[in-house]
């Protein structure tokens, strides 16, 4: 396709017309940034942005609907973690007594090294009782390293609750159908 | 030992250079501000000292306004850490900022910027050959950026040496040439006669409008600034010839820059627009009363403070120069330009008498 190049009238030679236009324009947007307001910064803290659904921001520990802690210290979570950050002490042969049905074994110890986390979600990718999220925080500030070392009352407290397939619960109630399951005799049978 | 002059000499020196720089911390402030509000953002606005959110209604705005961004500014140069890279020659590393800070400081000597308060006038000396020991002063500016491109012992800064001091140099040629004619006109180089011939005749920018044109390109190309801002082009030569220079010495080259801005625009006042006289209310004549030195004093920091506006305004209103378009608009287009200018006045200026 032809371009239609027109050659500079000699008034335009000078860079007059550009200038006076150049001077239109920025005089423009400084009056209306000026006295107008309509500037395009959004001021944080005052303004913040809306998180988006799906958004991975810090990983938490969550509680389900009956408040029941989900994890169950597989460690699955910590071994597909790329940075290693989550560190996990399993409860061993004799660990804390079970308050929820069916899944007894909780983790003793459960350490997420903020400062390590990258933020990709596999943790919560891989794990099997939908127990750690990533949540929509995303500025975390501490004053020392060893404080931004969450341990499993801090995670558990910014969890909050995401209640979810509560599995254990319904195997339970399976489990005890099963007791009294309607057997059907065939009748005119000796 | 005339001790009275000393004193008075002594104290205007002082005056004048803390409100120079002081006027160079806020003109920092201002480029900031006004280049955000072109583009439609905002500028610094968060700074300020704690107890300033006590204020009642003051506190705020002034903080919106970014009035107390300079302190911090000048605290984080003065405690960042100053660093020498290896492999520089120490001496010339060192010197080269002081030498670049230097003339700007110099060039305010000669502009007056007022006309007197009570006996004493105001400026620092009433040199009798005003203009030519301001263009001598200018051209020892090249030689700090020359010194501060090849002392830093790196490529980037080299060139931006290099291509500076070539660009400096073009156009002094016809910033100096550009002024002849107003010497013509007015017959002598004092810089305060040159306000006095304008307090009779009228400002000097309606009687050599092609003079005043060719002096405002040159001073934007003098001082390195868009659109002739090759030397320091961010996206070309990281950071031009003061990459190497950290905390306290790339402040003296910031200050340096500044303060040729504000000198260049002081120098175009006194010359072009009448210096510290409004054409009414009997500002002509040098101040009788104390209010009216006063007076004249605001009036010529109010002019100075809005070229300073033009040259920030017109940061942001160009492309940048290519450098043999630099050059060529330098030599092939400015000095014959000035040749003529200087020609067509004395022809009209020897038809006249």
């Amino acid at each position: 396709m032809i371009v239609n190049r027109k050659p500079l009238t000699m008034w335009e030679r000078l860079y007059l017309p550009a200038i006076a236009g150049g001077f239109k324009v920025t005089a423009r947007h400084l009056f209306r940034s000026l006295f107008g307001g309509k500037t395009v910064t959004m001021e944080y803290p005052e303004q913040k942005w809306s998180v988006p659904p799906d958004y991975r921001g810090a990983p938490y520990l969550v509680r389900d609907q009956d408040g029941n802690t989900k994890c169950v210290s597989c460690q699955l979570c910590e071994f597909v973690c790329p940075p290693k950050a989550i560190k996990i002490i399993p409860p061993g042969p004799v660990g804390p007594l079970a308050n929820r049905p069916n899944a007894e074994k909780m983790p003793l110890e459960f350490e997420i090294n903020m400062l390590r986390c990258i933020y990709c979600g596999f943790c919560q990718e891989v794990c099997p009782e939908e127990a750690i999220f990533l949540l929509k925080d995303y500025s975390l500030t501490g004053l020392s390293r060893a404080e931004m070392i969450y341990n499993k009352e801090k995670l558990l407290a910014l969890g909050g609750e995401h209640g979810g397939i509560q599995k254990w619960k319904h195997k339970l109630e399976e489990a005890k159908e099963q007791d009294t399951f309607p057997v059907k005799v065939r009748p005119n049978e000796s | 030992m005339n001790w009275n002059f000393i004193i008075f000499s002594v104290v205007k020196i002082a005056i004048v250079i803390g409100v120079v720089q002081g006027m160079v911390a806020y003109a920092v402030l201002a480029e900031r501000k006004i280049s955000a509000w072109i583009q439609d953002r905002v500028g610094p606005n968060r700074a300020a000292p704690p107890f300033m959110k006590y204020i009642p209604v003051v506190g705020p705005a002034l903080t919106r306004l970014g009035i107390f961004q300079p302190l911090a500014d000048g605290l984080k140069f003065m405690l960042k850490e100053d660093f020498t890279p290896a492999g520089v020659r120490k001496v010339y590393f060192w010197l080269a900022p002081a030498i670049a800070v230097i003339p700007s400081m110099l060039v305010v000597a000669v502009i007056p910027f007022g006309s007197q308060l009570g006996q004493q006038k105001m400026v620092i000396s009433d040199l009798n050959i005003g203009i030519l020991y301001t263009f001598g002063i200018v051209s020892l500016g090249v030689y700090g950026i020359v010194l501060a491109g090849y002392a830093a012992n790196s490529k980037y800064p080299f060139l931006g040496g290099i291509r500076s001091s070539a660009q400096m140099i073009s156009y002094e040629i016809s910033m100096g040439m550009s002024v002849i004619p107003v010497l013509l006109i007015v017959g002598g180089l004092n810089l305060s006669h040159i306000i006095g011939w304008q307090a009779q005749h009228g400002w000097m920018v309606f009687y050599a409008p092609v003079s005043f044109i060719i002096f405002l390109v040159a001073s934007f190309a003098e001082t390195n600034r868009l659109p002739f801002d090759l030397p320091e082009a961010e996206t070309e030569l990281v950071g031009g010839y003061h990459t190497e220079y950290s905390s306290m010495k790339f402040a003296l080259f910031f200050l340096g820059e500044y303060s040729n801005m504000i000198a260049s625009a002081g120098m175009m006042v006194t010359l072009f627009f009448g210096g510290w006289t409004l054409p009414f209310w009997g500002l002509d004549h040098p101040a009788a009363t104390l209010g009216a030195g006063l007076a004249h004093i605001l009036i010529f920091l109010v002019k100075m403070l809005l070229f300073v506006v033009l040259f920030i305004w017109v940061r942001w209103m160009f492309p940048r120069f290519r450098y043999d378009q630099l050059m060529d608009l330098g030599w092939r287009r400015f000095v014959p330009l000035a040749l003529l200018n200087i020609l067509v006045t004395a022809v009209v200026l020897w038809m006249k008498s």
